[in-house]
């Protein structure tokens, strides 16, 4: 009980001094997991809009892929990155392993079809007969899709607090392809993991109460967004 | 000027292999209001949507105003589009306010913010929903909802404006009030409107042209007053409420009226038509009369039918009467005259109607 009471207290003062280290590591974890984020809306989107609107053959088979690619392990994501990109891979000659460059990608790979899922799902729930009377008022495609997303925000922002959870939470992948290489690749995640195995309690608690106020904090601000939208 | 805003020529639209609309043509004249009559399922969306260059024909021609259109081409398909608008049985409005909603049809074409503001503006007051401005779609009951759909159309300018049972979803009052408000929307702007219903105090309040559909085709177009009182078919007949059709074959002509044997009695009806040909003597319940067995009715270019009263069924304003005798006969009577006679089941009556008031349908192929 001790243990654990001297770690909070020693987190909080350590956090209080703004300790500089600390404090690159959570901005690092959240430009990493915002930008890999980011990139898997803007692929994302469009591919679950395609998915949800257009019939094509191996249409099935894609929404079973991305589907499953929504629960893949993180680690064998990083086993595939680490693979891909290591010095004899396929994109070895990038040298992007232990890179957050290699981070960013296995956090996009995984964010990737979770946002594309949800973005499928919420689009496949609109009455196809707003899509009609959308095309008659005169909206292209892109007028279209826009506003169908603004018409999906609330499932479109849990979409986005999902991809976003899953990858700033994720240690094993980044872990794998990063290296945990201090004022590098080092994140909050992986910190703690390092801090843990060190014996470090209060260090960990620190960092682990960082990412949790980070996650909190973010997914509120959506949430906030989300449910002033919902009260329209 | 096109005289014609659209044409359909030899027109065919499938679903799933099925034909939901077949259409050997159909022209719509610039100005009019085009109602399409027909029952749920014949096919009155479908067209509005072909109409509307919504769905694609798999075999005709569709021209918008003297151009054929080219569904291949998605940019010219849209181009043509900004020039419709429409108005569906749901609002179908979007989740944002009212003024929102309405200004969506601009937004997608581009209009510079202050124009389109104006012409908002404009459209909230003339519908009366200026009030609800700031108010979310969400929120508006169903007669609101309808006024802003209306707006959201008419506010595009648009050179056709399609209404695919606005009122369906309306509760009778609303209806009676919107119906008219739309009405004079139409009348005002002078906006070519094509209006599919299946009601037919709706096609005969609007006015103008009717297209009457049946199993997704148009079986006869004329004014209101014509496909109401002179319907050419049985089934058109039925559904626009000519309730009385006695089979009989064409035997000659006497004094200008078309005489028909319809086996227990001979009838006399205004027409011109050849002796042995089948047909139904088809009469609105309105221009039946009910008479006492003792009246005497008979006279030049009136029709008696005796029979027995089958059912009589009281309505809002009138009893409706089914009388089975020598020809099965369906009448209206005012309460006054229901009074009068002491009309019972059983009862025997006579049913009289004047040759001019009914006409006659081909009776082949029915």
């Amino acid at each position: 009980m001790e243990l654990i009471w001297n770690g909070i207290t020693q987190a909080l003062s350590l956090l209080l001094q703004g300790n500089p280290q600390v404090l690159e590591i959570a901005l690092l974890s959240l430009e990493l997991s915002g930008l890999a984020t980011l990139v898997a809306l803007v692929f994302g989107v469009p591919f679950g809009a395609l998915l949800a609107f257009k019939v094509f053959p191996g249409r099935g088979f894609t929404v079973t892929l991305v589907n499953t690619g929504m629960g893949v392990p993180p680690v064998v994501v990083g086993l595939f990155v680490s693979i891909v990109l290591w010095r004899s891979g396929p994109l070895g000659f990038l040298e992007l392993l232990y890179t957050p460059g290699a981070i960013v990608l296995a956090q996009f790979i995984i964010a990737f079809p979770v946002i594309t899922g949800l973005t499928m799902a919420a689009l496949q729930q609109i009455d196809p007969k707003l899509l009609l009377q959308l095309k008659g008022l005169g909206a292209s495609r892109i007028q279209l899709v826009a506003v169908l997303l603004w018409e999906t925000r609330l499932p479109m922002l849990a979409a986005i607090i999902a991809g976003f959870g899953a990858v700033i939470s994720e240690v094993g992948a980044v872990m794998m392809v990063g290296g945990n290489i201090l004022g590098h690749t080092r994140v909050l995640t992986t910190a703690t993991v390092l801090e843990t195995r060190r014996g470090n309690f209060e260090v960990a608690i620190a960092l682990g109460l960082i990412l949790l106020a980070l996650t909190f904090l973010i997914t509120w601000l959506l949430t906030l967004f989300q449910q002033r939208s919902a009260a329209r | 000027m096109n005289e014609f805003v659209l044409e359909l020529h030899d027109v065919a639209v499938t679903y799933d292999s099925r034909t939901v609309l077949d259409v050997p043509h159909l022209a719509v004249s610039r100005g009019e209001v085009l109602t399409l009559l027909g029952e749920n399922g014949s096919g009155k969306t479908t067209l509005l949507r072909l109409l509307g260059l919504l769905v694609r024909p798999i075999r005709g021609r569709v021209v918008f105003c003297g151009e054929e259109v080219d569904f291949g081409s998605a940019r010219r398909l849209l181009e043509l589009r900004r020039r419709m608008a429409g108005v569906m049985q749901e609002a179908l409005l979007c989740r944002m306010n009212v003024r929102q909603n309405v200004a969506l049809g601009l937004r997608f074409r581009g209009l510079p913010k202050p124009e389109a503001q104006q012409r908002v503006d404009a459209w909230l007051e003339r519908l009366s929903i200026s009030h609800l401005d700031d108010r979310p779609a969400s929120n508006l009951s169903g007669g609101e909802a309808q006024r802003t759909s209306l707006a959201r159309a008419m506010v595009v300018d648009p050179e056709v404006l399609f209404l695919d049972e606005p009122f369906a979803a309306l509760d009778a009052p609303t209806r009676q009030s919107l119906l008219q408000e739309f009405k004079d929307v139409l009348a005002d702007s002078g906006v070519t409107a094509i209006f599919a219903t299946h009601d037919r105090g709706e096609a005969l309040g609007l006015g103008g042209r009717v297209a009457v559909l049946v199993g997704g085709g148009v079986v006869q177009v004329g004014s209101a007053e014509a496909v109401f009182s002179r319907p050419e078919r049985a089934d058109v007949a039925r559904f626009v409420g000519v309730e009385t059709l006695i089979p009989g074959r064409i035997t000659g002509e006497a004094g200008g009226l078309v005489q028909v044997d319809c086996g227990e009695v001979q009838l006399e009806v205004e027409g011109d038509w050849e002796a042995g040909e089948e047909v139904y003597v088809a009469v609105r319940p309105e221009e039946i009369e009910l008479h006492d067995d003792a009246d005497h009715v008979v006279g030049p270019g009136r029709n008696v039918v005796g029979g027995r009263v089958a059912k009589t069924v009281p309505a809002e304003t009138h009893f409706r009467v089914e009388i089975d005798g020598a020809a099965p006969v369906v009448a209206v009577v005012s309460r006054a005259r229901y009074r009068d006679l002491a009309l019972k089941t059983g009862q025997s009556v006579q049913a009289s109607f004047a040759a001019r008031a009914a006409h006659l349908i081909q009776r082949a192929g029915d």
